[in-house]
């Protein structure tokens, strides 16, 4: 049961960030849609000069529209597996972060897909995926999983805000327009927390949660077999269907730590989001860390080891021409948040956003080691005289466009923090279950 | 004796004859489907118009091949300009590339010529998402400009680095006056995907594709492996007993793709290799730069 006291505190205390705006948030929200004005003008560039206007040859055919597609989708599946996994587990500390693993899920999923759409020739045929759809094809699997997926994670996301909508409804002392007090009536589809709603509405809860942990791996292996049913040196790998979902949830909880100390700090939920969260999430991230380093061991290992010729090659690109940026993702990007959460004297919440940090940069660069080095060595050697076509250099274009879709990441969550408490009100009123407490951080280790 | 009119052995004449065009005064010979060496005008032979269905099927009864004798090539890039020529294709798109090729550092370089390998196991066909790319009965892979949404999977699908993609509109693409059949050496279109198709409108009017026709050292024999013969306009050979006789291979067959194009391999060979330099443009030279023989060369 929701404890009424609880629930009144909280809301009091997040309304007014739902109810307006201050002066650094509109700078902040104008700021992002001149930086996604500025990606919408590349766009048009893509669109009327055709796509010589970015990097991308017919070597490289994928650069790092490709990247951050891999990279959104990851995020997202990362919070769609961290908020199911911590939702059917009722795990205690959950509860204040679990909204934001929500939002990361579904915000980063609406994100991703666009990255894709940049890589196709042809945007005005893209009714044909549908009309002339061939089910032998991993694009048409793709169709299918990420359109599934969204579905998926608008119910789950849905689900788990509807009591926060009804309390907002109810909630007589916010001051808002009439336009959105009838918009938390609507959508909160007439919930009142009767207990036959209230059970219905755990188990449907409950059944999304699994649903959604299993659609997202599904969804990454199909992603990653994008790469592994093709012929080419370095991406035919029985691995990398496993080794994506890892680093795609890897990858998650390091943004998911950042939202968590921005928003924090923003909102001023110091009370709420305590270092005890930091350090769960930052157990959880070295968790993957350690399997993610033993995936990405396994993989190039294997390759390197039994050296079959063009494997070989790539290694050698790898150690060489990407020397730095393959320690930087495949080694300190393993190690730091190993020592800096192994070690207990060193987790300080700095430490642990640092580390974030630095693992969320290391595995963006990891997707770009994974695509671009093997497009630059396939099987027959390059022989062309324009260097463009030997190698791959990202355009402003393609840089202005993935920034927008960082601003369009940052503007989506600051409006839906806006709109919803980005933390979960009701599971916060509820009383934390005996036994299931969470009492300190020794607990977890 | 190359040149225009001499149909391809063990080729199908299915020109049409037009009486009612004017007459150009040029003769070609041509070969009749009882095996008649007949002379017509050049103007009355047209190319029939193959409807957007026949180019899907593919030619019946036929199952093409084509041999590369790596042993006569120098490098003189024919087959490169005439099929950019016959294909309206821009000066930065080659749908058969010429390789320099070094196996090991103590093996010998080669010259490469490498069309599209039409594999009886295509890879990129597989990956298509739109039907784009397609194999037909008569073993060419093709593919449908007006259908490919130009996701570029087909290209990384493809070990063999074939395909390319039309990164903006060229100049070339505004020659189509003709209506589009995916088998008529039709311009590319901005935003696809195209690639070497193996010339089927030549070969319905009994012609070898571009490559074959204008390599002066007779180095691409083209036929049909149901009929067992190649020929490269001059000579024709059993398809089996040349490949036996040479020790035919197909290039990277450990992929199992299964071309359709096999390989003659370089031996006692017509020409050094460094005649392939000889007269060559200085931008097509700097791509054999890095070339392990170009390194020891100092091109």
């Amino acid at each position: 049961m929701e404890n009424k006291n609880t629930r009144e505190k909280l809301l009091r205390e997040f309304a007014p960030q739902i109810e307006r705006a201050s002066a650094t948030s509109i700078i902040w929200i104008l700021f992002l849609i001149s930086v996604i004005g500025l990606g919408i003008y590349a766009f048009i560039n893509q669109v009327t000069q055709g796509h010589e206007v970015t990097g991308m040859r017919d070597n490289v055919v994928w650069g790092i529209y490709i990247v951050n597609f891999i990279f959104f989708m990851g995020m997202s599946y990362a919070g769609a597996i961290i908020s199911g996994a911590l939702h059917l587990f009722r795990t205690e500390w959950r509860k204040p972060i679990i909204r934001m693993a929500e939002y990361l899920a579904i915000i980063s999923l609406l994100i991703g897909p666009g990255y894709i759409l940049l890589c196709i020739g042809r945007l005005d045929r893209l009714p044909y995926l549908a009309l002339f759809g061939r089910i032998q094809s991993p694009i048409t699997w793709d169709v299918i999983a990420i359109s599934t997926d969204i579905f998926g994670c608008l119910i789950f996301l849905y689900l788990s805000m509807l009591r926060d909508i009804a309390n907002l409804r109810d909630f007589k002392e916010l001051k808002l327009p009439k336009w959105r007090k009838k918009l938390y009536s609507a959508l909160a589809l007439g919930y009142t927390g009767t207990p036959e709603q209230e059970k219905r509405l755990k188990s449907a809860t409950d059944i999304m949660a699994a649903m959604v942990i299993a659609i997202a791996i599904i969804v990454y292996s199909v992603l990653a077999w994008i790469f592994s049913v093709t012929l080419q040196p370095g991406w035919h790998s029985t691995i990398f269907g496993p080794y994506f979902v890892i680093a795609a949830v890897y990858s998650g909880t390091g943004v998911l730590i950042i939202a968590m100390w921005v928003f924090r700090k923003i909102y001023k939920l110091e009370e709420y989001i305590t270092r005890k969260h930091f350090v769960a999430m930052g157990v959880l991230m070295v968790v993957l860390a350690a399997l993610f380093g033993y995936f990405t061991f396994s993989d190039y290992l294997t390759k390197w080891y039994g050296s079959e010729k063009n494997d070989e090659n790539l290694i050698k690109i790898l150690f060489t021409q990407y020397y730095w940026p393959f320690i930087f993702s495949n080694y300190i990007g393993v190690l730091i948040p190993l020592i800096v959460i192994g070690i207990p004297k060193l987790r300080s919440i700095t430490n642990i956003l640092i580390s974030a940090i630095i693992v969320v940069l290391a595995l963006w660069i990891n997707r770009y080691l994974i695509v671009v080095p093997t497009l630059e060595s396939p099987y027959l050697p390059i022989q062309d005289s324009r260097t463009a076509w030997v190698y791959y250099y990202p355009t402003w274009v393609e840089y202005a466009l993935t920034a927008a879709g960082i601003a369009l990441f940052c503007l989506l969550f600051t409006l839906g923090s806006k709109f919803v408490p980005v933390m979960n009100v009701s599971e916060m009123s509820e009383a934390p279950k005996s036994g299931g407490q969470f009492k300190s951080e020794e607990s977890l280790i | 004796m190359a040149g225009a009119g001499v149909v391809a052995g063990g080729g199908l004449l299915s020109a049409c004859v037009d009486k009612s065009e004017k007459e150009s005064g040029e003769k070609v010979k041509a070969l009749t489907t009882d095996g008649q060496i007949i002379e017509v005008d050049k103007a009355v032979i047209k190319t029939p118009r193959v409807s957007i269905k026949e180019s899907h099927e593919g030619i019946p009864g036929r199952k093409f091949v084509m041999v590369i004798d790596l042993a006569k090539c120098k490098n003189a890039r024919k087959c490169v300009e005439s099929c950019q020529k016959g294909h309206h294709l821009p000066q930065s798109q080659e749908f058969m590339k010429v390789y320099l090729l070094q196996d090991s550092d103590k093996s010998a370089p080669y010259w490469f010529p490498k069309p599209c390998f039409h594999c009886d196991n295509p890879l990129c066909v597989s990956v298509c998402p739109v039907g784009a790319t397609y194999k037909r009965t008569d073993g060419i892979v093709l593919i449908d400009r007006d259908r490919c949404i130009g996701c570029k999977f087909c290209m990384t699908g493809c070990p063999y680095s074939t395909r390319v993609f039309a990164w903006k509109h060229y100049k070339e693409f505004e020659e189509d006056k003709e209506p589009y059949s995916p088998e008529a050496s039709s311009p590319g279109k901005e935003g696809t995907v195209s690639k070497c198709d193996f010339c089927p409108d030549l070969i319905r009017i009994g012609k070898l594709p571009y490559c074959a026709q204008s390599c002066p050292m007779g180095v691409i024999y083209f036929g049909d492996i149901d009929e067992d013969s190649v020929t490269n306009g001059t000579e024709t050979f059993r398809f089996s007993d040349l490949i036996s006789d040479r020790a035919g291979y197909r290039y990277l067959e450990v992929l199992g793709t299964r071309p359709t194009v096999y390989y003659l391999p370089p031996v006692e060979r017509q020409f050094p290799v460094d005649r392939g330099f000889n007269d060559l443009d200085e931008k097509i030279k700097n791509r054999y730069k890095e070339t392990p023989y170009g390194k020891t060369h100092k091109l």
